[in-house]
């Protein structure tokens, strides 16, 4: 668990005058799920999309196991083993749900324009590989029976359950998860929990933004906080549940 | 999972059923000319001559268009550069006569050239947008072709080129009747079976890319770009691979037209075609191959029917013609496209995707409400 897997050195990002980030530092250690939390516009966003690439930061510099990660190519960032989710879900809402899997293997695989017009074997045996492989994901998001549906007819929580599936299939080393909690019923919590947990003991280290407390409590080893683009806590949950500065940051400064 | 994959039993009868519905196909395609030549004549031929090259033109545009979902005006373009390259190294223009083999391959090669030109530029740009400048650019190429008759004369200006090779291989010429182990192929005919033979490669190399890591990548681009980047597709690389695909298919055809027609000018190539071959893919079924198939054929035939059928509908009618029917055509043919839109919005044959998403089957609103 020492070994860290990523590392965000002084990340900075402006919009116009508005600073979203300052300073950012944070280390995510290899196997651990590591929650992000604060207020909403503290910059918890921001921050997931310079992490994956689609913001340029304005200072700073992120490593990721062990390589600067170069900024502003998603596509990079995802082929180097950081696979996301999105806050609203963005899934390709007119293809199945066992195709927007497949999709998500783009990136661990070759077949060009003659390959497929061709069908070599090596084509024919990846596309085989590509459909097993997506077929087995869906099955460990419990989605299976789901897997000839078009996306955006399954429903709220298997959608989310099903961007969780297309970007394990990047087979990442590190998955953020922004607000997967969001709009969940207990219930749907509760499963999600179980999901998170499993990733994480297949090997897969977690980042994860929620606003659910309770869940980020329950299910993250560390937890950081930031307000207005700064971090202001960074430890285990116990410690940051009862740090004044993040609880003036949730509830307020006091009156005095 | 295993419940909904079909017998192997249903798979044997599907397959059988497949192979039979191909049999069929094959007699009626290769016997088309011969019903149509002997039963309608040969102007009517030459109509259907024409749909295969416009089914070609479809295809292409559909990589663009169907399953990219990049909105494309200009893509006559690209048909336009077929064409030409074809007229210019095999007519007396420069006296070049390259053979056919060589000129048709460049010809979809430069058209792909072409496409990644416009590609490159507008990888930022998305409907509206890159509409205007795909409009533009389709403009760009054929006012090139109008006026690059000086300072030195490339491309005879609006006179445009005549004299050009008919289609060839060897010694034996398309434009003539083939005499073939007794039998004579007329010279539409011919034309016919090579145009059929090209249509159903590019049915054939389509059908295996929308198939394939690389269709599947295009259609995630159509449907949520920012999302297919953190797939880790490269957007901008397959975005240019969907367009140097769609304007080589565009080559191709332009360059067997040029040949058939023997004759090209600016003129076959102004918005109006890039429109024309738009609704064909729109019409027939954006995205799927057997609906853009069929809108290409309507959409050649259609217009010639409402031509030839209006002169003689009026006198049977009224006793004299009221209406020119080159001018009634065209009304007609917008009335027929009104009616399709409005009870096919999804166009005369859709995907079954599209069916559904256009019937609107029960759907969470959440993927509406985007950023």
């Amino acid at each position: 668990m020492s070994h860290s897997l990523l590392e965000a050195r002084a990340i900075g990002k402006n919009f116009g005058g508005v600073t979203a980030l300052r300073d950012v530092s944070l280390t995510i250690k290899q196997g651990e799920i590591y929650g992000l939390i604060g207020p909403n516009g503290a910059g918890k966003t921001t921050f997931f999309n310079v992490l994956t690439g689609l913001y340029h930061p304005d200072g700073g510099e992120i490593v990721f196991a062990g390589e600067t990660l170069q900024a502003s190519a998603p596509h990079k960032v995802a082929k180097r083993g950081i696979a996301r989710t999105f806050q609203n879900i963005r899934l390709f809402a007119n293809m199945t749900a066992m195709e927007n899997v497949m999709v998500g293997r783009h990136a661990r695989t070759h077949a060009g324009v003659l390959g497929a017009v061709l069908h070599d074997r090596r084509t024919v045996n990846e596309e085989a590989a590509i459909r097993q492989r997506a077929e087995e994901l869906l099955h460990y998001v419990n989605i299976a029976d789901r897997a000839d549906d078009l996306a955006r007819n399954l429903s709220y929580g298997d959608q989310r359950r099903l961007e969780i599936a297309r970007a394990l299939a990047t087979e990442p080393k590190l998955l953020a998860l922004d607000e997967p909690a969001a709009g969940m019923n207990g219930a749907e919590t509760g499963d999600l929990r179980e999901l998170i947990e499993g990733i994480r003991k297949d090997g897969i280290t977690v980042l994860l933004i929620e606003h659910d407390v309770k869940l980020v409590m329950g299910l993250c080893d560390r937890v950081a906080v930031l307000d207005y683009g700064e971090k202001i806590c960074e430890d285990i949950p116990s410690v940051v549940q009862n740090d004044p500065k993040v609880i003036e940051a949730y509830l307020g400064g006091s009156l005095a | 999972m295993m419940a909904q994959l079909p017998g192997l039993g249903q798979f044997r009868r599907d397959k059988s059923a497949a192979v039979i519905a191909s049999i069929v196909m094959g007699i009626v395609l290769a016997a088309l000319p011969f019903l149509i030549g002997s039963g309608l004549g040969n102007s009517w031929l030459r109509i259907v001559d024409f749909a295969m090259l416009y089914i070609m033109l479809a295809l292409g545009l559909n990589i663009v268009v169907g399953f990219a979902g990049l909105l494309d005006l200009g893509y006559i373009a690209f048909y336009a550069v077929g064409a030409y390259l074809y007229a210019l190294l095999a007519s007396p223009q420069f006296g070049l006569h390259y053979p056919v083999w060589l000129i048709i391959p460049a010809g979809a090669a430069l058209a792909g050239f072409f496409g990644a030109l416009l590609g490159a530029p507008t990888l930022r740009l998305r409907g509206d947008y890159l509409a205007i400048v795909t409009l533009g650019f389709g403009e760009i190429v054929r006012i090139f072709l109008n006026n690059l008759n000086a300072p030195i004369n490339i491309t005879n200006g609006p006179q445009g080129i005549s004299g050009i090779d008919p289609l060839h291989f060897g010694g034996v010429t398309l434009a003539k009747p083939i005499s073939f182990l007794g039998f004579t192929i007329p010279s539409l005919h011919a034309y016919y079976y090579l145009f059929l033979g090209l249509a159903l490669f590019i049915v054939f190399v389509t059908i295996r890319l929308e198939n394939s890591r690389i269709g599947r990548a295009w259609v995630a681009i159509r449907e949520d770009e920012i999302a297919a980047k953190a797939c880790g597709i490269n957007t901008r690389n397959i975005k240019l691979l969907a367009f140097t695909m769609g304007a080589s298919f565009g080559g191709v055809a332009g360059g067997l037209f040029a040949g058939f027609q023997g004759f090209v000018s600016p003129e076959s190539f102004n918005l109006m075609e890039s429109i024309m071959v738009l609704c064909m893919v729109v019409l027939g079924g954006m995205g799927n191959i057997p609906g853009v198939i069929l809108g290409g054929v309507m959409l050649t035939i259609l217009p010639e029917i409402f031509r030839h059928g209006a002169g003689p509908v009026q006198l049977a009618l009224f006793g004299k013609i009221l209406l020119d029917p080159e001018a009634l055509r065209m009304l007609l043919f917008g009335l027929a496209l009104i009616v399709v839109m409005l009870y096919r919005p999804a166009g005369l044959w859709p995907s079954t995707t599209r069916r559904r998403e256009f019937k609107g089957e029960s759907t969470t609103d959440v993927l509406k409400e985007g950023e």
